[in-house]
């Protein structure tokens, strides 16, 4: 009996430490938009209204277990009913759950707002990165993981932000409303910032709304939350909050680097430039799948390093990295890279790794494609 | 029959029942969504124009997304990507699909609605996301939308976003899609 | 502790018990073929639960190959494609293959003697459902070694992850679980028909021991929820095989028509795995609280609620695919009505312990557990109810850590203290009280170092079905890990213990426990292979 009591006060005071270092690292974080304070303060009524009826259900059980034990000589009543205490324990339960009920309804009602937004962006899962869209203003990129595969494996120290950053993270204005457009171009993937508390399906075919809106100015870290397939752990989400004004002049800076890129489309490319934006490219969006040294992951990922039926249909080629193949995982990139990502990737394949091609893919050529 | 053989005959024919169930819940999911808006599905046919007059002192942003899915060597482009209607007025807009490859092939626009009760409201008079289309190689289809937001579109939404995404058609999904498309397919 | 235990029931005032003597109808097939044809109720349970440890054990280091690579952060031991496939086969294997199977085993050897009936109702149809299990089984880990590798999208396979997506083996996969569907299926038909069929003369439902009215109830939701299950097996089939689009959006259908069917299923699925653990639990307190069971009529009609109540919640589990805000509040409310029949369970098993005259068997030791530590699970399924909260808490180890607060301390530790309260009936031995008591508690602090932080690091942000995780997520991790280690090895006494009792041990008599009144209790000990023969002479206690 003493140990069943040591293990009690155990659990007590193991849950007494669990609720009392609130802070970093424990607990929900409180986040850093109203709605994400709301659901926090919410989270923690729920959480100490189930602690006390826990205390008081528990009581009167190890209450009994100790006071009516056997050893100690007691004998057992009889009864087996009470109608009185029955309801009384089934009407009790009942009110606390509407008194639940109450707050968590107003909470959700305004969560569901569908007023105007300042801001729409489109986010698109894919296997196994993010890919954003600034509606209307000419902007989008993917965002994938930057934590070097050495890390992963061990060969490196782990950074600060292990798993947890981005090579372009999204950025996002602090004090206006920014609307999300979620879909996704495979498999269902869901969008999580705990800070921002929005966590939200995106799911092949339909499209989701969500927004936010942020009220002060930092990097907030989530992660992708639904089961997408091997590297389900390893597309990070990375939102970057910045002041509108600041805000303001990056999306024209982008917008601005866009149309650069655009004009670079005219132009001719050496294979020598190809070749190191190519480099880039796939270091960012294709290694994943298809391993830094092209040799790929048999049977769902293809070795392009000395694939024979890739070096010998040019075409083909350009159609897959284009418009992605339906069934695997190889998805769309025609919309997801502007021209001169699409050339330098794809001359890149081929004539890395041995590969010895010797084929130059142009920008205007996938220009032409894309467009005509 | 003794009372064992009657216990088991009336839980195989409920067993039957919740198999058939199983299906039936496709079209009735279907049939649900279309009633309650739930998912930015309405239905896959045309529908008339709901005559009322025009509520001039109200404004909606109605977007348009096209996307291509994998596989699918097709863009389509779409005149406005933003515009502002009133409720109950009757708009029209211009798509256009190009095959920029070099193969024929059948497609299809797989449409959504977002937020999902605005497609409650929302009656599309003729789309092309009706039906398949069918592209020989460089050709290039011109199809229009023409949609009519009703008046009862609730007061908080003012931004309607309609996405359509491309897919290929093949041809074991096409003979199937003719059997099925009463039930199936989420067209708005 | 082992001083405070009662002394055993004598041995003489048992022989004089009624119910049947054992003598053999006919012939027997010796050997391996006795147990293929056997269409004896205890020696299909006996089946049963050993095929249930035997998945248990599977299925438990498959979750210490998971717990092991996620003892640090970093990719060490496994690459995330077999990651993935373990957590798969996990969840699969536990939740089919030794949870479901477990209950069905006990339903088995026990129903029928506490029914006071000779067999189950369709004797040769038992052994063809159990059989079914070991080839399916066998089948679904056999897709291990096949090219591309076995499922790996989680068992909850969302489409299209384990459609279009899904590794070639998924046809195996499908066919795997309809014959584990078809076995639960065939198994529930049998537990019905025996139920409404077979009882002693006397016998009104209302007398009848909660385990057999938890089974009765479950048996129903079988019926009702695992055709639904082979019904979208069956679509997921036909979309990777024959070109359908139920579930491909690509083809007009919806991944999101998945994940409602899959709930409809899957839901009542949950209370499958847990209704006859509160039968369990309902013969064993009041046994060792020497003491009737309180309420047992509310015990019935909260148990009948709850399987209706988990009907109307599935969308629970979709709160973030985009329902509208009437859903959301719809499917929030129904799913906090259902903490209220479950606390009514609760509190009736505190009130049966109130004024009671309690010993601490390891039978009741593993009840107590399953009381205070499912109502852990009870709680933190209470604050996932609320949708607001649950955006946040959706898909991490909060989620993980509930659920595998109600299924472990929750259903297995249920059938643990099952095994130990009825192994004197089964066997003729009590089990060996110093090593059950080992046992548990190495088994209760096992299972609260490797899920209880799981709370934390999920509410600190760390996703579910992850092989790889951010450093602030590493101390949490290695707890688990390291209690996974340590639940995992002390099941190894629960063998040692079982086959202990079952060699020999202090002899028990027809009614081992002081306080037991069912009517497997009026039988000798070890029950002989056949009983009741002849039907009891059934007196209804007082319920």
């Amino acid at each position: 009996m003493r140990k069943t009591l040591a293990w009690i006060m155990g659990a007590g005071s193991f849950l007494g430490l669990a609720s009392s270092t609130l802070a970093n690292g424990w607990n929900m974080p409180a986040g850093v938009t109203d709605v994400s304070r709301e659901i926090y303060s919410l989270h923690m009524t729920i959480f100490w209204i189930c602690v006390v009826i826990g205390i008081v259900v528990f009581g009167v059980m190890f209450y009994s277990l100790f006071r009516y034990r056997r050893s100690r000589g007691a004998k057992s009543a009889n009864f087996h009913e009470n109608t009185s205490v029955e309801v009384v324990w089934t009407a009790v339960p009942l009110l606390i759950l509407v008194g639940m009920a109450l707050p968590a309804t107003a909470t959700l009602k305004r969560m569901y707002d569908a007023s105007e937004a300042d801001l729409d962006v489109m986010v698109t899962g894919q296997q196994w990165r993010w890919h954003y869209e600034y509606l209307g203003e000419n902007v989008s990129f993917t965002s994938s993981l930057s934590t070097p595969r050495s890390q992963i494996n061990g060969e490196e120290e782990k950074g600060e932000n292990y798993l947890l950053d981005v090579d372009q993270p999204l950025v996002l204005p602090v004090g206006r409303k920014v609307r999300f457009l979620m879909t996704s171009d495979d498999v269902i993937h869901s969008w999580w910032v705990p800070d921002l508390a929005v966590k939200q399906d995106s799911i092949p075919g339909f499209v989701n709304e969500n927004w936010v809106r942020i009220e002060e100015p930092g990097i907030y870290r989530g992660q992708c939350a639904e089961l997408c397939g091997k590297d389900h752990a390893f597309m990070p989400v990375v939102v970057r909050a910045l002041e509108g004004d600041e805000f303001d002049s990056w999306l024209a800076e982008r917008r601005k680097e866009a149309e650069a890129e655009a004009s670079g489309v005219d132009r001719e490319w050496s294979m020598d430039e190809l070749m190191e934006r190519g480099e880039q490219v796939y270091g960012a969006i294709c290694a994943t799948c298809h391993q830094p040294d092209g040799s790929g992951a048999e049977p769902t990922f293809p070795a392009l390093a000395g694939n024979e039926a890739l070096l010998n249909d040019r075409d083909r080629h350009i159609d897959v990295v284009l418009n992605g193949v339906s069934g695997t995982p190889m998805a769309a990139f025609r919309s997801n890279l502007n021209p001169v990502e699409l050339a330098a990737v794809i001359t890149y394949e081929r004539n890395a790794w041995g590969n010895e091609s010797g084929d130059v893919v142009q920008p205007s050529e996938i220009q032409a494609l894309l467009e005509q | 029959m003794n009372p064992v053989q009657r216990t088991v005959f009336r839980t195989v024919l409920a067993l039957m029942g919740m198999f058939a169930f199983a299906f039936a819940l496709v079209p009735l999911y279907d049939a649900f969504c279309q009633v309650t808006g739930i998912n930015g599905k309405v239905g896959d046919q045309p529908r008339s124009i709901a005559n009322e007059e025009v509520d001039t002192s109200r404004y909606v942003t109605v977007q348009f997304i096209t996307r291509s899915g994998k596989g699918m060597p097709w863009q389509l482009e779409v005149e406005h990507r933003q515009m502002r209607v009133h409720p109950g007025q009757p708009t029209e807009v211009n798509f256009a699909f190009s095959n920029n490859s070099g193969k024929a092939l059948t497609g299809r626009a797989v449409p959504s609605v977002s937020p999902s009760q605005a497609s409650l409201h929302l009656r599309k008079v003729q789309c092309f996301c009706f039906e398949e289309q069918h592209l020989e190689a460089g050709e290039r289809l011109e199809a229009p939308l023409v949609f009519q937001l009703t008046r009862d579109l609730p007061p908080d939404i003012n931004t309607v976003t309609l996405v359509y995404t491309l897919y290929p058609v093949t041809d074991s999904q096409s003979q199937l899609q003719a059997q099925t498309s009463p039930v199936r397919g989420g067209g708005v | 502790m082992a001083s405070n235990l009662p002394p055993k029931p004598t041995l003489e005032h048992s022989t004089t018990t009624s119910g049947g003597l054992a003598h053999e109808h006919h012939e027997r097939p010796r050997g391996m073929l006795r147990w293929l044809l056997t269409t004896n109720h205890k020696e299909i349970g006996t089946l049963y639960l050993i095929f249930s440890l035997t998945m248990f054990f599977i299925g438990g280091i498959f979750a210490l190959v998971v717990r092991a690579e996620l003892f640090q952060p970093g990719l060490q031991l496994v690459q995330p494609e077999f990651f993935n496939q373990m957590t798969t086969m996990h969840g699969l294997i536990m939740v089919f293959g030794a949870v479901m199977p477990a209950f069905v085993g006990l339903a088995n050897w026990m129903v029928p003697l506490q029914v006071g009936a000779p067999d189950m109702a369709l004797p040769r149809l038992n052994n063809f459902s159990f059989w079914l299990l070991p080839v399916a089984f066998t089948l679904l880990l056999s897709t291990l070694l096949m090219p591309g590798g076995g499922p790996n999208f989680g068992w909850t396979f969302y489409a299209p992850l384990s459609t279009t997506y899904a590794p070639p083996s998924t046809t195996f996969f499908i066919l795997s679980l309809h014959m584990a569907g078809i076995s639960s299926i065939l198994g529930a038909i049998n537990i019905i028909a025996t139920i409404l069929n077979l009882r002693a003369p006397g016998m009104r439902l209302m007398d009848m021991p909660l385990f057999v009215w938890t089974w009765l109830i479950t048996a129903f939701l079988l019926i009702a929820v695992m055709p639904i299950l082979a019904g979208v097996i069956t679509m997921m089939l036909m979309d990777i095989n024959f070109g359908t689009s139920f579930f491909n959006a690509a083809g007009g259908g919806d991944p999101v028509l998945f994940q409602h069917l899959f709930w409809f299923f899957g839901h009542p699925e949950v209370y499958i795995m847990i209704l006859p653990a509160f039968g369990i639990v309902s013969a064993i307190i009041p046994t060792f609280a020497r003491k009737p069971l309180f309420g047992y009529a509310s015990m019935v009609y909260a148990t009948a609620s709850i399987a209706i109540l988990s009907f109307l919640v599935w969308a629970h589990h979709m709160f973030v695919v985009g329902l509208p805000l009437v859903a959301e509040l719809f499917f929030m409310f129904t799913t906090m009505l259902i903490a209220v029949p479950t606390g009514v369970k609760v509190f009736n098993w505190i009130a049966t312990l109130f004024q009671g005259s309690i010993t601490f068997e390891t039978a009741m030791l593993f009840a107590l557990a399953f009381v205070v530590l499912f109502s852990i699970g009870g709680f933190s399924g209470l604050m996932l109810a609320i949708a607001p909260a649950d955006f946040q808490y959706h898909d991490t180890y909060f989620v993980v850590a509930h659920f595998h607060y109600v299924l472990v301390p929750g259903a297995i530790f249920a059938i643990m203290a099952g095994v130990y309260y009825w192994l004197p009936k089964w066997t003729g031995h009590y089990p060996d009280e110093r090593l059950g008591r080992w046992h548990f508690w190495m088994s209760v602090i096992g299972v609260n170092l490797t899920f209880f932080p799981m709370h934390f690091s999920g509410l600190a942000g760390m996703p579910r079905r992850i092989p790889d995780y951010a450093l602030q997520f590493a101390d949490f991790n290695m707890v688990s890990s390291v209690g996974a280690l340590m639940f995992g090895v002390s099941q190894l006494l629960f063998v040692w213990g079982v086959i202990k009792c079952v060699r020999g041990g202090e002899k028990a008599p027809a009614k081992a426990w002081e306080g037991a009144e069912d009517l497997e209790w009026s039988v000798p000990s070890p029950a002989p292979l056949h009983t009741f023969d002849t039907p009891p002479d059934f007196k209804p206690v007082t319920h």
